[in-house]
């Protein structure tokens, strides 16, 4: 994303095109092994609800994790969903010739909005993935 | 309006994305010791470095204007007491 926005400010039209189906790519990828994730959460009933399975002692503190899992993965997934939806659009622009070196601000906010995304999962992958594992 | 932004150079990009990577795996790293309390402060510690390069950088806030600054530290202050009045509340609950 980061080099797509420097290839807008190049004015470089097709490394533009390239950066941002890259952009969706990878966010596409990011999204699929949430899917294969979340498929495993509810193989091993590990959604919260009636039909919640937990093993271990305290199952009530883990169906409290698991509904911030997925409360926070969920609405992080949504916002990367919406944002390869605006990359789409902007990609078509692009594609259109509709940017200049002068004129690319919705390249760069596009990009804006996808590093904050980003950042709430810089957050997220410790909190919900890493900590608490010794506890 | 465009025509005064700074042009990151893709080897800055590139440097910021390599230590992206290395912070990554400083986290997974740091996450099997059992440092007890200090797993979350060690954590957090490098996510937020992660998170002041990317702002740094990928949003370009080191090249922007200074009103620009004043926004990005106001959001800041707003998280600080946003997360400062919750832990408020968890960090005493032991006390009453």
């Amino acid at each position: 994303m980061a080099m797509a926005v420097h290839a807008a400010q190049k004015a470089r039209r097709r490394s533009l095109v390239s950066y941002l189906l890259l952009t969706m790519a990878l966010g596409s990828v990011f999204l699929g092994i949430k899917v294969v994730e979340y498929s495993h959460k509810f193989h091993d009933r590990l959604v919260p609800g009636p039909n919640f399975l937990f093993s271990g002692p305290r199952g009530e503190h883990a169906e409290l994790f698991y509904s911030f899992y997925f409360a926070m993965t969920g609405f992080h997934a949504l916002h990367m969903i919406v944002g390869i939806g605006i990359l789409a659009v902007i990609v078509w622009m692009a594609h259109r010739d509709r940017f200049t070196a002068d004129y690319y601000n919705p390249v760069e906010n596009t990009g804006l909005y996808w590093h904050f995304v980003d950042i709430i999962w810089i957050f997220l992958f410790p909190l919900l993935y890493l900590v608490g594992h010794h506890g | 309006m465009n025509t005064s932004e700074h042009i990151v150079s893709p080897r800055i990009y590139l440097a910021v994305f390599l230590a992206l990577m290395l912070g990554t795996a400083a986290t997974a790293w740091v996450a099997r010791f059992d440092l007890g309390q200090l797993n979350i402060v060690a954590a957090m510690a490098i996510a937020v470095s992660k998170a002041t390069l990317v702002v740094l950088y990928f949003m370009h806030l080191r090249y922007g204007h200074k009103l620009t600054w004043v926004f990005a530290a106001a959001s800041v202050i707003w998280l600080v007491i946003l997360i400062g009045l919750t832990m408020a509340d968890i960090l005493t609950r032991a006390l009453g």
